[in-house]
């Protein structure tokens, strides 16, 4: 009897230990997810990447802190390309191999996914604009291909529509870019954003910053 | 029971919130510096506790600090792009802790130094390149051809008056052309006097270039000056045709790309006639059959796996010409010349991932070239004639050659960079010619030869700022039964966050040229010894090159003139050639405009062939200089491209044989005016960007010599030397005019990039 006592209070025990791993686990990453929205630095993105990477590293099975991690290493890289058009290669390639590997580790961890294939634009729009003239026909087109894989999956994902729209946005009008187009799909971004529901509170909704920021320079 | 338990577990509850409250309190501070090598500070890293999210990122001052309630034994790891991860055991107590990290240099592409001396490389994927493949089409002196805007690098020679790179005192023969590894044969349409040929691949299918002025690796050989090497085009991206009209021909073209993008094929033909542009510009030549070019290519290309890939492509093609210019020989008769030509070429590669960490290339190719060559002399009224004492000058000569040419080359990595590759190649070739003399009598020749390589090098990186690459050549010719063994040794050292010195040293080899039929002397190999050093700095929008160079000549063939023709009479030739030579390339100082400059300095002499002593030979200007300029106006779908070719005066002389001694002599020498050139380009896009269009447009202007610069490429004498003449291009200036349409695929890049 002792000994069952012991034992089912063990089991009871690592149950609830369970728990609070899992406790502390949405908490640490509410509060950093807490953060995306505010970060504007490449500093700042660094920080927040290295941060979900801990957390994914420790974590082993969840597919969200790779996720993140990826998501904020090529925002870093954005950050460091600052708006300029190409001869930056040298310094955002290696960002962009990094915000590869800690996507394909998020990959692994979960279904093809709508969220999954956003990343995988933006890293190869973040080449891209690396060096425009050599790299438009690879890695343009990887870019677009990963969009339309994106809307194909989740076509309610207000992410889509923002990256879509900052495509039009940054792309002059000479190739193909347009601020009345990009107006249009921020505005359905946001629309979209406002119904979207995130399968949990720690589940991907970022963006709204953004598309609102978007729209207003498209004024 | 249960009551029991579950008070039990209440209990414990309790007491895990206990012992948590406890953690919370026991917080423990680790803080500390991470420096490198050089005991620099390293900004970015990422510190954390092994499986616990507690961690940190350095600041700019390489700090970190956080802190965590892991207690015990744990591992803290140090992660940065470009540093190999460190790992610290700690162990974690009641007192906060200080720990220093050291992160060592991961040897990387990206950071390591490069192998450079020599070597000017156009190619999107790696660092250090001076080119990128647009470059080979964009540049205005190049016309679109593969070695057009090579000829703007320091190191080549603006010779105009026959086709080939004459690279740092060498001759066009010294330059070998390799596809995908292997050796091609008849790179450029076969030779007509004093008229260079273009080459006879398109550039755009080719991904990277890599032209090296001398000093190349051990996996090429039989070059004495330089070594192009070509990498063929993986698998499009897109289903597209295409249809070209220009000036001087049409083309159009289907590729296909199958669902699965793992395999694709497609097929060109490509019609050129000359006739309206050589009604519109006038040309030096009387042509009586203006040059009419068909070709048509076929390729196919499947993956096999992630990184496995069999690539074919190949060529049928066939042109024919005849145009008579004044004779120097005897006044008031034509010199007339005729050819026809027949090629196919055929390569097929298979690059294959073996698994831990070995890669292994295998490379065919197969050529059949057939040129038949009409001379003779002709009256005004166009009708052969035989004159009394220049019978020789009246003759036919059709060659045949068949060649072959296989390679295979293993590659293993180990840790780091360092790399190991060996293999070997195969050269078959089998020339026959048949000289008929005026009179029919018939002489044929027929040379074979079997060249048989082994080759094996090793990059070894000591540090990401050192690195060396030895390797080795092993060549039998079986038609010379000799052997060589050539070695080849560069290093490279960072001297700076973007800067770089090299040198190189090494020992080519090449067979006798075949157009000399052997005389009884058996020949050997020709010998060619490189020293080049080089110091280079390079961003994403500077770069700046500067090299020295000597190359040593021993065992050059010599010839003497029998009957009108050159006869092989041994090795006894030798020579030499030094310089310097400049590179700068900026795409920053002006906003939107790319420049490059070049500037090279040759001193070279060379005692070969005929000549009676050693003399700079009249391929080899002094200086060269180029200046070439981009500029693309997105607003006008417009790309602007501009280029300025210099090089001073080359020398020219005639070599007058006496026969009872046995000797030369230069009978009569000058020099050159200097060589000017400027050439323009534009191309217009209308379609540019317009996603989803069905059809993209490009439309080509293109002037060579737009300032109607007299441009002398040296001096032909008549046969007796008493008259000379300047060897000056076919037309002052030659314009091209173009449209290109693409269907079915965004061929926006391609357009960006296509300047005939």
């Amino acid at each position: 009897m002792k000994k069952i006592c012991i034992l089912f209070s063990l089991f009871v025990s690592f149950h609830f230990a369970g728990i609070a791993q899992n406790e502390k686990y949405i908490k640490a990453m509410e509060d950093k997810v807490s953060q995306i929205e505010q970060a504007r630095t490449v500093e700042k993105w660094q920080e927040l990447s290295n941060s979900f990477e801990r957390i994914g590293e420790a974590e082993k099975e969840q597919w969200l802190p790779f996720y993140y991690a990826a998501l904020s290493r090529v925002m870093m890289g954005t950050m460091m390309a600052n708006g300029q058009q190409g001869g930056f290669a040298d310094k955002t390639d290696p960002e962009a191999d990094k915000a590869e590997q800690l996507l394909a580790k998020a990959s692994a961890l979960t279904t093809e996914n709508s969220e999954i294939w956003c990343i995988k634009k933006m890293i190869a729009t973040l080449r891209m604009m690396a060096d425009p003239m050599t790299r438009y026909q690879t890695y343009g087109m990887a870019a677009s291909e990963a969009l339309q894989k994106a809307k194909q999956l989740d076509p309610q994902n207000p992410r889509t529509y923002l990256l879509e729209g900052q495509d039009k946005f940054y792309t002059p009008e000479q190739f193909g870019g347009s601020k009345t187009e990009a107006k249009i799909l921020f505005e359905e971004s946001i629309k979209k954003q406002e119904s979207f529901k995130p399968v949990s509170s720690i589940h991907p909704s970022w963006g709204m910053g953004q598309a609102k920021y978007f729209y207003s320079l498209c004024k | 029971m249960f009551f029991k338990n579950r008070k039990m577990s209440k209990w414990m509850i309790f007491l895990a919130g206990l012992l948590m409250a406890g953690k919370v309190n026991s917080q423990v501070k680790i803080s500390g510096r991470v420096v490198d090598g050089k005991k620099k500070p390293v900004y970015g890293v990422s510190i954390s506790i092994k499986d616990s999210y507690d961690g940190a990122t350095t600041d700019s001052a390489g700090n970190f600090r956080f802190t965590t309630s892991e207690k015990g034994i744990h591992i803290i790891t140090a992660t940065s792009i470009g540093y190999r991860t460190t790992e610290v055991e700690v162990s974690i107590a009641s007192d906060p802790l200080e720990i220093e990290i050291l992160l060592k240099d991961e040897i990387n592409e990206l950071k390591a130094v490069v192998i450079s001396a020599g070597t000017f490389e156009a190619s999107d994927r790696k660092k250090g390149t001076v080119l990128t493949p647009i470059d080979i089409v964009t540049t205005a002196s190049g016309n679109a051809d593969v070695v057009g805007a090579l000829k703007s690098l320091p190191g080549a020679q603006q010779v105009g008056e026959s086709e080939g790179l004459f690279v740092r005192g060498g001759t066009a023969t010294e330059t070998k052309t390799f596809i995908d590894g292997t050796l091609v044969n008849n790179f450029f349409y076969s030779s007509v006097p004093n008229i260079a040929q273009r080459g006879r691949f398109s550039p755009f299918i080719f991904k990277g270039t890599v032209f090296s002025t001398g000093g190349y690796s051990a996996l090429y050989g039989q070059a004495l000056s330089s070594a192009l090497i070509l990498e063929s085009i993986d698998i499009p991206e897109q289903t597209s045709a295409n249809l070209g009209v220009t000036i001087i021909g049409i083309s159009g073209g289907y590729q296909h790309l199958s669902k699965d993008k793992r395999s694709s094929g497609g097929l060109n033909y490509n019609y050129t006639d000359l006739r309206p542009a050589f009604a519109l510009i006038k040309q030096k030549q009387e042509y009586e059959l203006v040059p009419i070019f068909h070709s048509a290519d076929a390729n196919f290309r499947i993956r096999t796996s992630k990184n496995g890939i069999i690539k074919y492509y190949g060529t049928f093609s066939t042109n024919q010409l005849k145009f008579y210019t004044p004779s120097l020989d005897t006044l008031t008769y034509k010199d007339g010349f005729a050819l026809k030509n027949l090629n196919t070429y055929h390569n097929l590669f298979w690059r294959e991932n073996l698994g831990k960490g070995w890669k292994m290339q295998a490379g065919l190719s197969y050529t059949y070239n057939r040129d038949d060559i009409e001379s003779g002399l002709y009256n005004s009224g166009n009708e052969e004639v035989l004159l009394h004492g220049l019978e020789f000058k009246n003759f036919q000569q059709l060659q045949k050659g068949q060649y072959f040419n296989g390679k295979l080359v293993f590659e293993k990595r180990f840790s780091g960079l360092n790399v190991v590759r060996f293999g070997s190649e195969y050269n078959y070739t089998d020339d026959q010619t048949e000289y008929t003399a005026f009179n029919g009598n018939v002489f044929p020749l027929e040379i074979k030869e079997k060249i048989t390589s082994l080759f094996a090098e090793t990059d070894i990186y000591i540090t990401n700022d050192l690195a060396a690459k030895v390797g080795g050549r092993f060549e039998h010719s079986a038609l010379l039964n000799k052997t060589n063994l050539a070695p080849r040794i560069s290093l490279a050292y960072k001297t700076g966050k973007n800067g770089q010195a090299s040198i190189a040293y090494g020992i080519f080899y090449q067979n006798p040229e075949r157009i000399f039929p052997p005389a009884n002397t058996s020949l050997i190999f020709s010998k060619a010894t490189h020293y080049i050093a080089q110091y280079q700095k390079v961003t994403s929008q500077i770069t700046l090159r500067a090299e020295v160079f000597y190359k040593k000549y021993q065992a050059l063939v010599k010839t003497i003139a029998v009957n009108a023709q050159q006869i092989a009479t041994g090795n006894g030739g030798y020579g030499d050639a030094k310089g310097f030579e400049l590179f700068w390339r900026d795409r920053k100082t002006i906003k939107g405009v790319d420049y490059w400059i070049s500037y090279s300095y040759l001193d070279t002499k060379r005692d070969f062939l005929n000549f009676p002593y050693a003399i700079q030979p009249s391929f080899a200007a002094k200086h060269t200089a180029s200046l070439i300029v981009k500029k693309f106006v997105t607003k006008w779908k417009t790309g602007f491209n501009g280029a300025y070719n210099y090089a001073s005066g080359r020398p020219y002389y005639f070599i007058a044989t006496d026969y009872q001694l046995g000797k030369t002599e230069f009978t009569d020498m000058g020099k050159t005016p200097d060589y000017n050139n400027v050439s323009f380009s534009l191309n217009f896009l209308p379609n540019l960007g317009k996603k989803n269009a069905k059809m993209f447009a490009v439309y080509v202007i293109s002037i060579s010599n737009v300032f109607n610069f007299d441009q002398i490429y040296g001096y032909q004498y008549s046969y007796n030397g008493l008259r000379k003449e300047a060897i000056v291009p076919p037309s002052k200036m030659f314009l091209f005019i173009g449209a290109f349409l693409s269907f079915g695929v965004d061929r926006t890049e391609d357009a960006i990039n296509i300047n005939l």
